[in-house]
């Protein structure tokens, strides 16, 4: 711990956070191995236990010094850096990990298309190869920060004779290619958050393919992993999500108490301070090196909770609950299920079971693979890609 | 406010296993039923938890408990809960244990705790969750308490009454056995006409207030136990029943009502862990045993219920533990207070006012 505390005071003592400007900061703080402790040595890690990050973080930002944004390129440091990290040449980590970790070039993600949601393995986006290069065609949604990436990560099917799993190839697509068309999805809050991205006869060299040909899906998987363990698992205090926003109206707002949504609010609020110690335990576990499979319960408990509090707060607000702020086609840099107003609220809330995996599928997965029930009757698994129905 | 500590340490891992074994061996559900049906404690199985020193782990080594911590009490909770095993835990280890636990300066309370075969028990109503005594010392203890928990075991009852707490022995009151919706705990009236007791020093409304926390703490814990084994043995069964050619367990509509139950096991397990922390470090403790009670009673309820529905027909047997669990749930659902009475004690201490 000691010698962590050294290598902050190093990175400190030879750029200042007050005269250094913020990339040169991140890139030196990259280069120290204190951007992602956990990572290898030379990847701007040290090879430590990922516990040993909050340290770092902690003694940084005391100090002033400036963070890489993370919120704002989440999808970079939550699901590609893990990636890459895992399935990339040499070349490919110590070109991709640096300007992805520091923020200058945002990534996202493109893996939902419109006839492949739950069922992601079933996607059409077709990958050809050419000489050196692979020509990309298709179709895809809900990619967020499409419209600020530089790079993104693409599951594309190079060879449709196979069972879906098995046709699948995992890439790293430059957004700026010729052929890659964004366009903003508008979704029923009013705003735009997401895109739909067509990809029209992009050119992706094949250096930039992860993984091997065909090895796609569990190329993916490892990225998908990463989804769920990135969503919830950061420390909240009492009252930290919806519910506290819902109480503090309750406070503010006395004229508008009733009975009957005393006793919702209460137990919203039971259930909410249960899901914020279990998300606590389940850190406790992790530090211990004994993680266990809570947070797909986290994820199922916090759309529900965070969907049943929103909608209790536009209940109890009745004149002003009719309202909303803001119907224009919105392009927010950052999500903010928290944010704006309690209309709004209500409706982003919605988007909670669906995101990252619905409550159905999680519900599926809890069932098969944690408490160990047998799995669905599977049609599809064996027949070759190009012959399933849709 | 420092993070309560949620994990299962590893004695709490060894005793829960010791525990395990021991229920295994003594409290198979054939054996329960009978007891229920007898609505009996099993007073043998109560002596070998005593030996393995389950029944005063909290206690500290002078009054003659492990020194341990309601954390360890806990993690037996859940075990018994997990067999619906027919012994005075809640009504002695717990709230009788409990209530006299700070007042050991007082010789005949000290003595009690010390005295490892007697058992003393709490006269409250099951379903009681403030001190509202109704009893009175007129020469002796005189009045009536309805549905008290193990009191057909009990050597000893410690009473509440005029604000104090009196020691009472068993044979100085009539105690009538009465037939419960869950006979695994057995309940009694218990009837005092001027039975002579001796009030304990220093004993006040606080010492009843203190001992119906940590029972409603523990209890949460006994909840979470009983609603994972629910989960468990219904799991096991929708596996190995077959309809339409299928396991059953391969239902979609079965398999994600499993999942729910499971999810909310968590967030059970979590706060029943959160109150058995509180009691331990004394922070935080009514709204964490609040918390606790109103979801783990609510859980093993739905587990419970689940359990009986996805087993159908065999379910709905005699011959099948199903019933068991469902009627402990119930019970101690309406056991030291109901999940809405939690939710209103909760409104002040967390300044949401109704």
């Amino acid at each position: 711990m000691s010698e962590l505390r050294e290598r902050v005071a190093a990175l400190l003592a030879e750029h200042d956070p007050a005269t250094t400007e913020r990339p040169d900061f991140l890139r030196a703080r990259f280069d120290a191995g204190l951007a992602w402790v956990h990572f290898p040595v030379g990847l701007g890690g040290l090879g430590l236990p990922r516990a040993e990050q909050s340290l770092v973080d902690e003694l940084l930002a005391a100090a002033g010094a400036p963070d890489n944004n993370p919120r704002r390129i989440g999808i970079g440091l939550g699901m590609a850096a893990p990636t890459i990290l895992a399935h990339g040449t040499d070349a490919q980590r110590a070109r991709f990990l640096r300007p992805l970790w520091t923020g200058e070039e945002p990534w996202c993600q493109l893996f939902s298309e419109p006839g492949a949601g739950s069922d992601l393995a079933a996607l059409a986006t077709r990958a050809r190869r050419d000489g050196d290069d692979w020509v990309v065609t298709g179709q895809k949604v809900w990619t967020s920060s499409a419209h600020n990436a530089r790079w993104a990560i693409l599951i594309a099917r190079t060879d449709p004779d196979l069972p879906k799993h098995a046709g699948l190839t995992y890439f790293v697509c430059d957004m700026t290619a010729p052929g890659v068309d964004v366009r903003p999805l508008r979704q029923l809050t009013g705003e735009a958050e997401f895109n739909e991205v067509f990809l029209t006869d992009v050119r992706i060299p094949d250096t930039d393919r992860l993984g091997d040909i065909g090895d796609g899906w569990r190329v993916a998987r490892t990225t998908l992993m990463n989804e769920r363990v990135a969503i919830g698992g950061r420390p909240i205090p009492r009252e930290g999500g919806m519910i506290g926003l819902v109480a503090r109206t309750w406070r503010e707002r006395p004229e508008l108490r009733t009975a009957e949504a005393h006793d919702r609010l209460l137990a919203l609020w039971v259930e909410s301070e249960a899901l914020r110690l279990a998300g606590l335990r389940l850190r406790q576990e992790l530090a211990a090196g004994s993680p266990g499979p809570e947070g797909s319960a986290m994820k199922l408990a916090f759309a529900r909770l965070a969907q049943q509090a929103s909608a209790l707060e536009v209940e109890l607000l009745a004149e002003d609950g009719l309202r909303y702020d803001d119907w224009t086609a919105r392009r927010p840099e950052m999500v903010d299920y928290l944010g704006r107003e309690p209309g709004y609220r209500y409706l982003r809330a919605k988007g909670n079971s669906i995101e990252g995996g619905t409550s159905e599928i999680l519900r599926t997965i809890i069932a098969e693979r944690i408490l160990g029930l047998p799995v669905e009757p599977r049609v599809d698994k064996d027949v070759p890609w190009k012959d399933l129905p849709r | 406010m420092t993070d309560p500590n949620l994990r299962y340490t590893d004695i709490e891992d060894d005793l829960r296993a010791s525990v395990r074994d021991l229920l295994a061996d003594r409290a198979a559900p054939e054996s329960t039923l009978a007891r229920f049906e007898a609505g009996e404690h099993d007073l043998d199985l109560w002596r070998a938890l005593a030996e393995l020193g389950a029944t005063t782990l909290h206690l500290p080594e002078e009054l003659g408990g492990q020194g341990a911590s309601y954390r360890e009490t806990a993690v037996v909770a859940e075990e018994l809960g997990a067999a619906v095993a027919p012994v005075p835990f809640l009504g002695s280890a717990v709230l009788a244990s409990a209530a006299l636990w700070h007042l050991a300066d007082d010789d005949d309370a000290r003595a009690l705790l010390s005295d490892g075969g007697a058992v003393a028990v709490l006269a409250v109503p099951l379903s009681t969750w403030d001190s509202t005594a109704e009893l009175r010392v007129d020469g002796g203890v005189v009045g009536t308490v309805r549905s008290v928990a193990d009191a057909a075991a009990a050597d000893v009852l410690v009473v509440p009454a005029d604000g104090a707490l009196h020691l009472v022995d068993a044979r100085a009151a009539r105690i009538t056995p009465v037939l419960a919706l869950d006979q695994t705990r057995p309940l009694a009236d218990v009837e005092f006409t001027g039975a002579p007791g001796t009030q304990v020093a220093g004993s006040g409304p606080d010492a009843v207030r203190a001992a119906l926390l940590a029972g409603a703490g523990i209890l949460a814990a006994e909840q979470v136990g009983l609603a994972q084994r629910c989960l468990d043995i219904t799991v096991d069964y929708l596996r190995q029943r077959h309809q339409f050619g299928r396991p059953v367990g391969s239902f979609q509509a079965l398999k994600h009502r499993l999942a729910d139950l499971w999810q909310r096991i968590v967030l059970a397990r979590a706060a029943a862990r959160a109150a058995a922390d509180a009691l331990t470090t004394g922070v935080d403790v009514p709204v964490s045993v609040s918390v606790a009670q109103s979801l783990c009673a609510a859980v093993a309820v739905q587990a419970a219920e689940e359990c009986v529905q996805l087993h159908g027909g065999i379910g709905m047997t005699w011959e099948h533990p199903a019933h068991l669990y469902l009627k402990r749930a119930k019970a101690s659902e309406i056991a030291l207070g109901t999940p809405g009475r939690h939710r209103a004690a909760l409104a002040p201490l967390v300044d949401l006012p109704g």
